[in-house]
């Protein structure tokens, strides 16, 4: 993966292969505590202790077992890479909640990429989930930026009409990556 | 985020989509689906989506489903996408990039006819 925003999307595939029904995303770039953290939190089945130890090991995750894996130790090495971690909690049939912090300024700091194209991904071909996107910024000086964006009002007003009818699709890029661009940090690239 | 602003240009939007969609007959329910396991992730199954997503865009296609599906088992083959047009047997497509996606979308979505060269012999 070569980018944050593409671990983000695998990370909310396992929820939704978890059977969750509310997924939310949360990233934070927090320039004044130089820590960028992202959550995605699931009401998805989750998994026992045993099962939670086990998807953190590179090693537990072969073939067989795919659709609990892979992804998760892939997300935790980028995180250690910069000086950061992952964690994750999980109760079995209580949902589960992955958090990944990185040193914002290291140097081997995966880029968070494309976090608007996960997004949109994430909202077309999952229709049946709620949604909750959230990107936080804090600059140097404290200034705190965000977008928040919620799918409960986009899905009534929607009603039966498709998410991928052209004017809608438009509208929805248009919502997502204008908010993220609007609240992204100008040191960021 | 400008909410009731944004939601007040919805109900416009939605509008103007049931209008066309009125006026456009579909041909046939056409599906489209790209893989996204961690594999297809990692191999630019999300360019390969938001390349389909732009064409439908750009193009004023309307009545496409685009969805997603896991692993399917040909990893070395990422990304996959598969298109389904109404009851003709569903096609798979490998190592479809960015350009590979906007030709499929082209050529097979919007005139029938499969691109051969990337169809995977199941």
């Amino acid at each position: 993966m070569r980018e944050i925003a593409l671990h983000l999307m695998d990370i909310a595939e396992n929820s939704v292969a978890a059977e969750a029904r509310n997924v939310s995303i949360e990233v934070h770039e927090n320039l004044q505590s130089d820590l960028l953290k992202v959550i995605v939190t699931d009401d998805g089945r989750g998994m026992d202790e045993e099962t939670a130890k086990q998807v953190l090991d590179p090693f537990y995750t072969t073939r067989t077992t795919r659709k609990v894996g892979l992804g998760i130790p892939l997300l935790k090495l980028a995180a250690e890479m910069s000086e950061g971690g992952l964690s994750l909690v999980s109760e079995a049939g209580k949902g589960a909640k992955i958090e990944a912090h990185f040193r914002h300024s290291h140097i081997d700091r995966m880029p968070l990429g494309d976090l608007a194209s996960t997004f949109l991904a994430l909202l077309v071909s999952h229709p049946k989930i709620h949604w909750v996107f959230d990107y936080r910024t804090t600059d140097k000086n404290g200034n705190v930026d965000n977008f928040e964006f919620d799918d409960t009002e986009l899905k009534k007003e929607l009603g039966e009409v498709s998410i991928t009818e052209p004017e809608i699709l438009k509208f929805v890029r248009g919502l997502i990556e204008e908010g993220i661009r609007a609240s992204a940090l100008q040191t960021t690239v | 985020m400008p909410a009731i602003k944004s939601l007040e240009e919805l109900k416009r939007v939605r509008e103007e989509a049931l209008q066309k969609k009125k006026m456009k007959a579909t041909p046939g329910n056409v599906q489209v689906i790209v893989a996204m396991g961690t594999c297809g992730i990692a191999a630019g199954a999300r360019d390969t989506m938001k390349s389909v997503l732009s064409f439908i865009e750009s193009n004023s296609l309307s009545g496409i489903t685009v969805t997603q599906t896991g692993c399917i088992g040909m990893c070395e083959q990422e990304p996959i996408m598969q298109v389904v047009i109404g009851d003709q047997p569903k096609v798979v497509y490998g190592k479809v990039n960015a350009e590979v996606a906007e030709q499929i979308m082209k050529q097979h979505v919007q005139n029938g006819i499969p691109v051969k060269d990337y169809v995977l012999p199941l």
